[in-house]
């Protein structure tokens, strides 16, 4: 029995330093995001986007913003590429960084960098295929996502990819695309073809229109039933079979597979026959191929503008906490002649090949991404306004994952990445599937506005999850923060640069340099220093491993450190 | 009758005495508070992976449907139910049973959500489960814990869905055990430190950001987290003062044990508690399955329902047993039977829902197409009696809390949406209840 337990406990471990290992494998991109589009060509295209705003914010007479300072846009880099908070090694290179450039350089480099590409391809991989477990066996997230980090590692084209979820064949542990379709396999060994239209609609071309399953769209006259059940039938020869995914023609007497529709109350010798159908632009669908092939072609069209829309309108999301329409794949009509900041990320995205890459740093060179979260307004209408137009960066609560990676970063000195010994990696991946658990998952509404909970902040003032990363140990920040700071004035803006990704405001400093300059050692020091000194009244009550540890904790739990700003 | 009233004389003695034994936090008003008087509240009894309406509350011994299970006698005259439920049936003349509850979702995560919230689940929209309505709707500001509550959760918790996070149940995994993450693991004075400091920290980030930090509601719920952790109500989840013979009466078991803190819960005027059972999900052995599962669940149900009533609780609170489907008529070749949303069963008891009552019957033959064709709610199929919709059935108990089931919340997708699609019914409550809260 023991060596059960023991060969069982070896296997896991095993199997956890294996999927880390993999996490942490770096492949050469094909061809590096600076290729794809030099900084000056990215500049005209991000000055374009940048008028739509200026426009809309002078005719709107919304008061702006002032710019944010570079370590506050490293920290939204970094938690929108990385979800993390950058570390303190980070922080230095970026300061001793003084050539031109240095926003968009550091993009390109951080979406070099592999914590880039398994970041990305989990949170790309919620709006594929949600957080449910899915079938048993021929369901496999983990095939998925490291599938989307080989691709965003590749920097590949979004459409290549997008063809690929919606027509990829084969086995589900061998192509990770093919999970887009194993999912939706329900209890009957049936297809759920609604679902795979519903959330194909949903994700690549930002609509919603699962409601038209049922009946026509209540509110939006441009979606009917039969556009439903027409993409609906795209997937109707989709099958999983024993090996793998594929499309199957015919049935077991060679009858031609067709998508049939029973209608509430009806037998199934009644069923209606639905041909596959587009909704508009049928000249993009082709002729010939596959029912799924033919599908991902029109999606992809280079015409189709909500394709484009969708996905810059979700990486808007990914990059500022929400995206420019809400919900995230609820986008208004595309209006021919009329063109808005979504059509000019779009435009300028299909023009360099489809890249994400080219979407992200167009986005982070934007002005908007540089404002600052700072407001003057006068009242709450008046700030309002400011958000509605984009014109204050605006304040959104970190993402589970997003707040544990920033804890487990903050009790680091140095980065945690596929670069670090495997026990502060296998260490971490513990610890956030532990956090993660307690703290709630956000599933597929990542990106839906919410407010933090009473166990949240219960979890962060008590759980162990703090207590452990603000230790003072030889390893931990708050400990190698004591030991290489000169002097306590150091302590304190190390410990805030570690945590909060800046440095203290001058009352900040001189509240805590106060508890520093009141602990044991500090008492010792003064009277070595000049034995006369008399004794403090009243005595220190702390040591200064007690003060940088409380320290800590205050800016873990402060509001700075869980919200977007 | 005699109980009750040497139970409030007993109250109002001690009350006069100074000798109140209410739990912490309700103030001696409160705590005798009774009936009509005391806010209401609901306890939710999770039976997770569907519950066989056939070994449970809709028995068909002698039937092709029937199985090994043969029925009992109960408390209520016209009622007999599985004879795996003997301490149940001595407090059936509480409770109505409902056996024509209908639904058209055979698939756990599905049929949760639907019966959680009493609409079908959609992939744009999350809703809110029955007790965050209740929570959001009912606020109590001397509440200082959460006024939601889930005991022994499995992966499926309620959640506030379009109403917010916030309003998501307060988890519980092991009830009666302690809660984690309640105790600072620093002294008093320290954490009087960290929170001075942390307000310094947290001043500066405000400063400047007036509006918007107020709407994240940071220090509002740190605030809240903070009273909770020091508020003497958070003895209602704890066990260490229940006399033994109680617990035992529970039973020691999970489900036992957060059926009685559901109890203090409410006692303390939590709004809604639900607590899980898990393991009815018998494709194989359903008869001997069922067999493990009511042992635990009818001493700590039967316990409960006899508590709320002799503590003069149960026109107050109401206790809903209740499962995401039910199983199937035939028994398939591993003794199992599947999953079947066609019918199912549910106890309701308490607020002012009837007492002793049996609603809806179902068939004892076989239906012949007992495929997955029912499941899709396609096809025909012959239903139970008097079905009763499960937003049917929300509608009434919200009309019984107090909380208008029509009323329209506008939803993030920009679309208002009602708590419950459907009217409350008036033949699931008492007649002198159904004409006070159902309005025509």
């Amino acid at each position: 029995m023991r060596a059960v337990v023991v060969l069982f406990a070896v296997s896991v471990a095993f199997l956890v330093l294996k999927a880390v290992q993999v996490a942490g494998k770096v492949e050469r991109p094909s061809s590096p995001p600076e290729a794809i589009a030099s900084s000056e060509q990215l500049d005209v295209a991000v000055r374009r986007l940048n008028d739509q705003f200026h426009k809309q914010w002078k005719s709107e007479g919304v008061s702006v913003a002032g710019p944010a300072d570079d370590l506050a846009i490293l920290r939204r880099l970094s938690l929108a590429l990385f979800g993390t908070v950058p570390s303190l090694e980070d922080i230095r290179q970026f300061e001793a960084d003084t050539e031109p450039n240095k926003i968009d350089r550091w993009v390109v480099r951080m979406l070099q960098d592999s914590r880039f590409s398994v970041y990305f391809a989990e949170r790309l991989a919620r709006s594929f295929v949600g957080v449910e477990e899915g079938p048993f066996i021929i369901y496999r997230r983990d095939r998925m996502t490291a599938w989307l980090t080989e691709q965003l590692q590749r920097d590949a084209s979004w459409s290549d990819m997008t063809k690929e979820l919606i027509a990829a064949e084969g086995l589900w542990t061998d192509k990770g695309a093919t999970n887009f379709i194993t999912i939706a396999r329900t209890d009957d060994e049936t297809i759920n073809v609604n679902k795979l239209a519903g959330r194909t609609v949903r994700t690549f071309l930002g609509q919603r229109i699962d409601c038209a399953q049922c009946h026509d769209h209540p509110f939006d006259e441009q979606w009917k039933q039969d556009d439903f059940e027409g993409l609906t039938a795209f997937f109707c020869q989709a099958a999983v079979t024993l090996g793998g995914v594929t499309d199957k023609k015919t049935g077991e007497n060679d009858e031609p597979i067709v998508y049939k529709v029973v209608d509430p109350g009806k037998e199934q010798s009644e069923a209606r026959i639905v041909p596959e159908a587009v909704p508009f632009h049928d000249d993009w669908l082709p002729l010939d191929g596959g029912l799924r092939h033919r599908l991902a072609e029109w999606v992809t069209h280079k015409d189709n503008r909500r394709f484009e829309r969708a996905i810059s309108n979700r990486i808007w999301g990914f990059m500022l906490g929400k995206p420019l329409h809400e919900p995230v794949d609820d986008l208004p009509h595309p209006v021919d002649g009329e063109v808005d900041p979504l059509d000019v990320l779009g435009q300028e995205f299909r023009s360099r090949g489809d890249r994400l890459s080219v979407l992200i740093r167009m986005i982070a060179l934007s002005d908007v991404f540089r404002l600052s979260s700072e407001s003057l307004a006068a009242d709450e209408a008046t700030y309002s306004a400011q958000v509605q137009a984009w014109s204050v960066f605006p304040l959104v609560r970190l993402r589970p994952e997003q707040v544990i990676g920033s804890l487990f970063q903050a009790g680091h000195v140095r980065t945690i990445d596929q670069n670090s010994n495997l026990i502060a990696r296998v260490q971490k991946f513990g610890n956030e599937n532990d956090f993660l658990n307690e703290y709630g998952d956000m599933g597929d509404d990542e990106l839906l506005q919410q407010v933090g909970t009473i166990p949240q902040a219960l979890l962060r003032m008590n759980g162990r999850f703090s207590a452990e990363l603000s230790k003072v140990e030889m390893l931990s920040a708050a400990g190698q923060i004591i030991n290489f700071s000169p002097d306590n004035s150091a302590i304190v803006e190390n410990s805030y640069l570690a945590c909060l990704g800046r440095r203290p405001t001058d009352q900040e400093r001189t509240y805590f340099l106060d508890l520093l300059d009141n602990t044991y050692e500090a008492d010792s020091k003064k009277r070595e220093a000049d034995p006369s000194t008399p004794e403090s009244d009243p005595k220190p009550s702390r040591s200064q491993a007690d003060v940088v540890q409380d320290l800590f904790w205050t800016l873990f739990n402060s509001p700075e450190f869980s919200w977007n700003h | 009758m005699n109980n009750d009233l040497s139970r409030r004389k007993l109250l109002q003695l001690m009350s006069a005495c100074g000798l109140m034994v209410a739990l912490p936090g309700m103030t001696a008003k409160a705590a005798s508070r009774r009936r009509d008087e005391r806010p209401k509240s609901l306890i939710t009894l999770w039976m997770n992976g569907g519950m066989s309406q056939l070994e449970t509350w809709d028995p068909h011994p002698g039937t092709p449907t029937g199985g090994e299970v043969k029925d009992i006698a109960t408390t209520s005259k016209d009622l007999r139910i599985s004879e795996m439920l003997p301490q149940l049936a001595e407090q059936m003349h509480l409770c109505t049973v409902i056996r024509s509850l209908t639904s058209k979702e055979g698939d756990h995560e599905r049929g949760a959500a639907f019966v959680k919230t009493g609409y079908r689940p959609e992939p744009t929209l999350k809703y809110p489960t029955l007790g965050a309505i209740a929570a959001h709707e009912l606020p109590d500001s001397k509440i200082e814990i959460p006024q939601h509550v889930a005991l022994a959760p499995d992966r499926i918790s309620p959640e506030g869905g379009y109403l917010g996070n916030q309003w998501d149940a307060f988890r519980v995994f092991s009830p009666g055990d302690g809660l984690s993450n309640l105790k600072s693991y620093v002294s008093k004075e320290r954490q009087a430190d960290r929170l001075k400091g942390l307000s310094v920290v947290s001043q500066q980030f405000e400063q400047r950001r007036q509006f918007g930090a107020k709407n994240t509601l940071h220090q509002n719920t740190l605030d809240r987290a903070l009273t909770m952790m020091t508020s003497e109500q958070l003895k209602a989840f704890e066990l260490t003062e229940e006399p033994t013979a109680v617990k035992k009466a529970y039973g020691e078991t999970s489900f036992g044990k957060g059926c009685l803190v559901a109890r203090r819960l409410v006692e303390v005027g939590v709004r809604a508690v639900e607590v899980n059972l898990s393991g009815f999900d018998t494709h194989v052995s359903n008869h001997e399955g069922h067999i493990t599962q009511t042992k635990i669940l009818d001493p700590a149900i039967a316990t409960l329902l006899r508590e709320l009533k002799e503590r003069d609780l149960l026109d107050s609170t109401i206790v809903l047993c209740i499962s995401e489907f039910g199983r199937t008529p035939s028994i398939n070749p591993a003794g199992g039977r599947d999953h079947w949303p066609n019918w199912f069963s549910c106890m309701i008891a308490g607020g002012g829902f009837r007492e002793g009552t049996v609603i809806g019957s179902t068939p004892s033959d076989i239906p012949q197409q007992d495929s997955n064709m029912q499941m899709a709610g396609r096809g025909k199929l012959i239903g139970p009696t008097d079905p009763i919709l499960v937003p049917e059935l929300y509608a009434t108990i919200m009309a019984s809390m107090g909380i208008d089931a029509r009323k329209e919340i506008m939803t993030p997708i920009g679309r208002p949406i009602r708590f419950a699609d459907a009217q409350p019914s008036a033949r699931l409550l008492k007649d002198n209840v159904a004409s006070k809260v159902i309005k025509s």
